[in-house]
């Protein structure tokens, strides 16, 4: 599986989610600067976490309108399997490919934590290697994950699968405890946990592997 | 067109600017006239006692500052260690005490950013942050609003920069409240072969400016850095410098893609008195001049005289030497970066630092004369006292005792900080904050780094040398318990006033100390920092030389936690106890005393006890280790059944009375758990090494029992109380804002 990792200036989780895709994938991804206008073909688009453009204006409004991510929605809306993490989350809604938007944490502080997770959805391309319902524990860290969108949206998300992943507790004002989410043709999801720092016992456990298996399995 | 110079110098003026009338005369001296308002500025920053160690130099050469793993020393902007395979790290800790009591949130977050520059400007990509921070007593007014300011500060600035925020430490003292302690430290790697240093050479070369541009910020930083506060230092807050995260991740990975090519001849970033500091600082290293050309400064606001583009203290700025053609190619990585990059001047041969400004030269002073002809001050001073040994009392409700301390501001647990700190971007923290040492590995390897900051001001102030002792074995003590090598130490030497003759006595007596425990545990220091003048109307803090200390464990695999793992597990004490209740946090916090003698610190004892333990982990007998310190032997074990989430039971025997047996914070003592075979395969070990050891007892069960119900809490209660001191204090009314 060949797959893209979007570099955005003040992107730094660039680095954490190309090692996660070497170590599973066996193949080192494409780093693209943000300012390219194309890149090669890939089979898995992700956009890494981190403070891309200081998080300045909102979190993930400049990356969302640069050159780059042109391209970026061209082929998500073409297809192309594409992952947001963290600030990669809040580009995507941004860009209008993920319905809704990440605000301040309820309680005005940035968390970083392990979090316990349902799986929602494991129907999925990127969710189909977890069991039903499964709890898994995968870390968080942001000061914006506090998705909201209004009840109509929210209940069309719910009612579709499209919420991939609910927190199992109330960690930063989410509605309905949402942490990450499809697009309707399942092949764009956005999350705020962080799977690519639970990929090793060594950094605390393993529970974020499957989400990038299941993409694996799916693509063959 | 106004230069500035215009100005009259006059005695007022001199005064304003911290000088008194002979370094005034001295600056008369060494130029061979009377300066201009530009020059009088300059000199004032680089003779300030945070530029130039005035009061301190004379004390800190004594310090012990090689070993055959130590490839710099102090001296640059940060120390080198080898760490092997040909790798180094580069570590430093420095303050901002007084723009953090200013603008807690600022205050901080440029602390953060400007250590990490002095990592980064050596070529090192920062790995990990740490802190250690010190607040005025909870009740005070302003202590929720610093603590609250400067925890999202560090948070705010390392989260986006993206380096991990791995661990620290925070306490409260009365002594702090109108002064609190804001220590920040940065470590990075680096390839041992690819370090780069600040000395500038080659006449003729281009100096280049990098990064944000100059603004009016933070002028006269190190100046405020070097008074002690009055009620009106608030009025200073627009010298508080504001930070900007982003501009500094710019500025890393910019800084280091050019690091690749070998364009540099020497870099410096722009820290406290900005420009002023780092080109002085590259010449005089170089043996060389500089001429800037002030009109080439990118610069923030309009009109700005050549006096503040050089004091100013606006951050993410950097200063380097390029080998000469190398411009166009790295104008091009920091246009690719977009980042400012500018020529400003030029390296020549008189040994003078011109400054020209609208074609005219408004500063021309010797290179020289600022640095080695800044005055040294062997001040006075009068040792601490000697205390005598205290008896200290026992309470009734020793339960309530424990419950107080564990679930108390002192030994509470700092989750409700650290949450708020990204500890695990970056990928390679394998052991987060909450334990002896943080550990982070060397990316792409199984090596790691143990990191540690430590001090008792307690013992500092009680007895300056056996606390100066104390915090340098602790830090080594922590290195250890998680089974790394410590491997050398930086400072960050937080006192009062040292016009003071007992506060240079605390002084000289804690860097005797700390002399004394880095020669014996082979453990020096290689970067550091004096932040005096830590005083409000007169009233000084607690001695507080805080230690950050770095070891390397070859397999991180074997790496010791202070959780128990499960139950039936043998509880060993290794080291002895003794009754050294005298200026303990059980005295403190309990009785509400400070009196008597601190623990001794016997660093033989310290390294034997010490080598045996990180054998056992590094054997792969113990992957549960704690050391003892603050609380004693029943704050240690609390610690281990609240992670470890399972209770424990333990004799301690009744040579020595219950509450000294428990609270007593006697050095070189660890606690180890692992199963009964080992426990007593470790038993014998130790007999056999002349190692005091005993097996206190198993895990188990749901509580936490002493001597069959000496002691006898609930661990459900115990956890509560750790775990709720911070929040619920964070949670009350702000007091102020």
């Amino acid at each position: 599986m060949k797959s893209a990792v979007i570099v955005f200036p003040g992107s730094n989780c660039d680095r954490d989610m190309a090692v996660a895709l070497e170590k599973i994938t066996g193949t080192k991804p494409l780093m693209v600067w943000h300012q390219e206008y194309d890149f090669d073909k890939v089979d898995f688009i992700a956009l890494p976490g981190g403070f891309s453009y200081g998080d300045y204006l909102r979190c993930g409004a400049m990356s969302a309108r640069s050159h780059i991510m042109k391209e970026v929605i061209k082929r998500a809306e073409a297809g192309v399997p594409t992952f947001g993490v963290c600030n990669g989350f809040q580009i995507l809604t941004e860009t209008g490919l993920l319905p809704g938007a990440l605000m301040r944490n309820a309680n005005l502080h940035f968390v970083c934590k392990d979090v316990k997770m349902t799986v929602e959805n494991t129907d999925s391309m990127f969710t189909s290697t977890y069991a039903a319902g499964e709890e898994i524990t995968i870390p968080v860290a942001h000061h914006d994950g506090n998705y909201f969108a209004d009840s109509d949206t929210l209940d069309r998300l719910e009612g579709e699968g499209q919420v991939a992943f609910k927190y199992a507790e109330d960690i930063n004002g989410a509605q309905r405890r949402i942490a990450g989410i499809l697009n309707g043709k399942g092949n764009v999801l956005g999350m705020m946990p962080h799977p690519e720092r639970m990929i090793e016992p060594a950094l605390g456990g393993s529970d974020g592997r499957k989400l990038f298996e299941s993409v694996m399995n799916r693509l063959g | 067109m106004k230069t500035g110079n215009e100005i009259q110098i006059t005695p007022e003026l001199v005064k304003e600017h911290g000088l008194t009338e002979e370094e005034y005369q001295r600056i008369v001296g060494a130029m061979g006239r009377e300066p201009n308002y530009t020059e009088l500025g300059i000199y004032s920053v680089m003779w300030s006692e945070h530029c130039s160690y005035k009061s301190s130099r004379f004390h800190l050469k004594k310090l012990p500052t090689k070993a055959p793993w130590v490839i710099q020393g102090p001296g640059e902007n940060a120390g080198v260690i080898d760490i092997g395979d040909g790798q180094a790290a580069i570590f430093k800790m420095e303050s901002h005490n007084h723009p953090s009591y200013i603008e807690p949130y600022q205050g901080a977050a440029t602390g953060v950013g400007g250590i990490l520059r002095d990592v980064f400007t050596m070529g090192a990509r920062p790995v990990a942050n740490m802190n250690a921070l010190r607040f005025g007593e909870p009740d005070h007014p302003k202590t929720r609003h610093l603590l609250a300011g400067v925890v999202e500060g560090i948070g705010g600035y390392g989260n986006c920069v993206g380096v991990p925020t791995v661990g620290g430490e925070t306490n409260f003292d009365p002594s702090y409240n109108g002064n609190i302690l804001v220590n920040a430290m940065t470590v990075g790697l680096a390839d041992a072969d690819k370090i780069f240093y600040c000395a500038a050479a080659g006449v003729g070369n281009p100096v280049v400016y990098v990064g944000s541009k100059t603004g009016r910020d933070g002028i006269h930083g190190a100046t405020m850095a070097s008074a002690e506060f009055t009620e009106d230092s608030e009025e200073k807050r627009p010298t508080v410098q504001v930070g900007d995260p982003f501009t500094e991740k710019l500025l890393i990975e910019a800084c280091l893609e050019l690091m690749a090519t070998d364009a540099i001849i020497a870099i410096q970033d722009m820290g406290a008195a900005g420009l002023t500091s780092s080109s002085v600082e590259m010449a005089s290293k170089g043996g060389v001049g500089f001429e800037l050309d002030l009109d080439m400064v990118p610069q923030r606001e309009a009109n700005m005289l050549p006096y503040e583009m050089m004091l100013s203290e606006s951050q993410e700025r950097m200063l380097m030497v390029l080998k000469p053609g190398r411009e166009d190619m790295a104008k091009a990585i920091f246009e690719k970066w977009e980042l400012d990059f500018a020529i400003i001047g030029h390296i020549t041969d008189t040994g003078n630092l011109t400054l020209k400004f609208g074609g005219e030269v408004v500063g021309d002073m010797p290179i020289n004369s600022l640095v080695e002809d800044a005055p040294e001050y062997e001040r006075p001073y009068v040792p601490t006292p000697k205390r005598e040994k205290a008896d200290v009392a026992a309470v009734n409700d020793l339960n309530k005792a424990v419950l107080d301390l564990v679930g108390g501001p002192n030994l509470c647990s700092r989750r409700w900080i650290w949450e708020q700190y990204d500890h695990m971007v970056m990928g390679d923290t394998i052991q987060r904050p909450g334990g002896d040492a943080a550990v982070v590995r060397v990316h792409g390897t199984e090596k790691a780094l143990a990191i540690s900051t430590d001090v008792t001001p307690r013992y500092c102030f009680a007895d300056p040398v056996e606390g100066g002792r104390q915090a340098v074995a602790e830090t080594w003590r922590n290195i250890t318990a998680v089974g790394a090598t410590p491997l050398a130490i930086t400072n960050c030497l937080n006192f009062g006033n040292p016009e003071r003759k007992d506060i240079m006595g605390q002084f000289v007596g804690c860097l005797e100390g700390m002399g004394e425990a880095c020669r014996a545990l082979d453990y020096p220091i290689v970067s550091g920092n004096v932040s005096l003048y830590n005083e409000t109307n007169g009233s000084g803090i607690m001695p507080t030389p805080a230690i950050g200390g770095v070891g390397v464990m070859k397999d991180s695999a074997k790496m010791a936690t202070v959780a128990f793992k499960g139950a039936g597990q043998t509880v060993v004490l290794i080291g002895e106890t003794k009754d050294e209740l005298g200026a303990s946090l059980y005295q403190k916090q309990i009785l509400g005393e400070d009196a008597g003698a601190p623990p001794h610190v016997d660093l033989d004892l310290e390294r034997r006890n010490g080598d045996f333990v990180r054998a056992l982990i590094e054997n792969g007998q113990v992957s549960t280790c704690h050391d003892l310190s603050d609380g004693g032997l029943i704050a240690a074990l609390s610690d281990m059944a609240i992670s470890g989430k399972v209770g424990v039971s333990v004799s301690v025997g009744d040579d020595l009375p219950l509450h000294v047996a428990l609270f007593s914070e006697t050095q070189a003592r660890y606690l180890v758990a692992t199963d009964a075979a080992t426990a007593e395969e470790i038993r014998k070990e130790a007999k056999d090494a002349g190692i005091p050891v005993v097996v206190l007892g198993e895990t188990g069960g749901d509580r936490v029992v002493v001597n069959g119900g000496g002691v006898d809490i609930a661990l459900a209660d115990l956890a509560t109380a750790h775990e709720g001191w911070m929040p619920n204090f964070m949670a009350k009314e702000p007091l102020s804002a």
